[in-house]
């Protein structure tokens, strides 16, 4: 069956600016999964990062609903075997900035347990505030 | 030999044992790490975007102290070394990013009028190429406790290794802690997992997940031998070790294995005192088994 995409406006608007806030060319990826095959988080993730990759070439905001760019513990795996250069760590960078931006945390500080809050070193938590809230 | 030295957080607070005995460890070798006067927190993470300049003040601003320092020692080397790799990692890079755009630099410079002008010509290191530098040789000629027959699984993780311009080694089958091992005396054991991410900072989010994660990378150094495994990144440390609460949880047959920052062993190696050692603060105490096997009385 063959399926028709139409690709308008906003679409191109989206995969321009994910292009410009990762500073990556998302175009050529050519889907060929390593990055998926790489990944230690995929089996966490409903999407994989190379279906990532393409939601973002057809410039499909959906994507921005998906759970796997706040999986990704940016480990720079799929950066380092991508055949064509990818830094894929940016391109879920540049999504989460994109709803983080628009002042939408993705952790709630308030509602991390007192008990992980003493256990966890301070390197988790600087480091997941930085990721997940804006 | 005087270096700068960048702590960061962990170092002061959870993982106090990886700089009490890296700072042992580097005395007994001939290097004072002389730790950065008014450093403050590096981010722990890089920030990934291009337009996103914010987020490399605090690196730079360190690297400000450390050319001020090394100014002061008076040599021509401007080195700066870090022992976390978190740390490491996030200098590292924005130093780089730097360097490689004179526009961001000045950009940077000017938002800290108040700071001197950094000139970009501190050289970020980890302490694991500081040893490197100096030679496997001398490490192995301070021995003087061979850590004969204990089974060490050296772990490297993401950030001392990737992405590839700041890795110190080769990210697919780095070998740095297997030199530093073997000049110790120890057996290694090669995992395969050895540079798999640990899960870093989705351990607040989700612990399952990155228990997951520990009990993969642990319980498979264990089925190739091991019995210790090694690190330098106390995010990884708390992943491996800590987290070994939740993997029994999941996994009630796993066997806990201690997990040691690998200047611990040094220390051991090189038959310092006790005190620098650190071993109460690890999460599943490596002394019964180095008794067992000779190493500490």
């Amino acid at each position: 069956m063959i399926k028709k995409l139409v690709i308008s406006s906003k679409n191109v608007d989206f995969l321009n600016k994910i292009n410009e806030l990762s500073g990556e060319t998302i175009t050529l990826c050519d889907q060929c999964g390593t990055c998926s095959g790489s990944c230690p988080m995929v089996s966490e993730m409903d999407i994989t990062p190379s279906q990532m990759m393409r939601m973002v070439q057809l410039g499909q905001m959906e994507v921005m609903d998906t759970k796997a760019m706040w999986i990704c513990a940016s480990c720079f795996a799929c950066t380092v075997r991508c055949p064509r250069g990818l830094d894929l760590a940016k391109v879920a960078e540049a999504l989460r900035q994109v709803k983080l931006r628009e002042a939408i945390d993705h952790i709630d500080i308030k509602k991390i347990p007192e008990d992980e809050v003493r256990r966890l070193p301070q390197i988790a938590l600087v480091s997941s505030f930085r990721k997940f809230t804006g | 030999m005087k270096i700068p030295y960048y702590p960061g957080c962990s170092l002061k607070t959870t993982a106090q044992n990886f700089e009490i005995s890296a700072l042992a460890v580097a005395k007994t070798l001939g290097i004072e790490l002389i730790e950065l006067p008014r450093w403050n927190c590096c981010g722990t993470v890089s920030s990934l975007t291009s337009d996103d300049l914010m987020h490399h003040l605090a690196p730079i601003r360190n690297l400000v102290r450390a050319e001020e320092m090394s100014e002061n020692l008076g040599g021509d080397e401007y080195k700066l070394v870090t022992l976390c790799s978190m740390c490491f990692n996030v200098l590292k890079r924005s130093n780089l990013r730097v360097k490689e755009n004179p526009d961001e630099l000045k950009k940077i410079n000017d938002f800290m009028y108040l700071e001197k002008d950094y000139s970009g010509r501190v050289e970020v290191i980890h302490f694991l190429e500081l040893l490197r530098e100096i030679g496997f040789q001398k490490v192995k000629e301070k021995v003087k406790n061979p850590l004969s027959g204990l089974k060490v699984a050296p772990y490297y993780g993401c950030l001392l290794l990737r992405p590839k311009e700041i890795g110190i080694d080769d990210p697919e089958d780095p070998t740095v802690q297997v030199e530093i091992l073997a000049a110790l005396g120890a057996e290694i054991v090669n995992n395969p997992f050895k540079t798999r991410c640990c899960g870093s900072y989705q351990t607040v989010q989700d612990k399952y997940a990155v228990a997951e994660l520990a009990y993969d990378i642990l319980s498979r150094a264990q089925k190739e031998g091991a019995e210790f495994v090694t690190t330098c990144c106390p995010l990884c440390m708390f992943n491996l070790a800590d987290r070994q609460k939740e993997v029994v949880e999941k996994y009630p047959e796993f066997r806990s294995i201690p997990v040691l920052y690998i200047t611990q062993l040094m220390a051991v190696a090189f038959d310092l005192d006790e005190k620098y050692y650190g071993f109460d603060l690890n999460y599943v105490d490596p002394r019964p088994i180095l008794k067992e096997k000779g190493v500490i009385r």
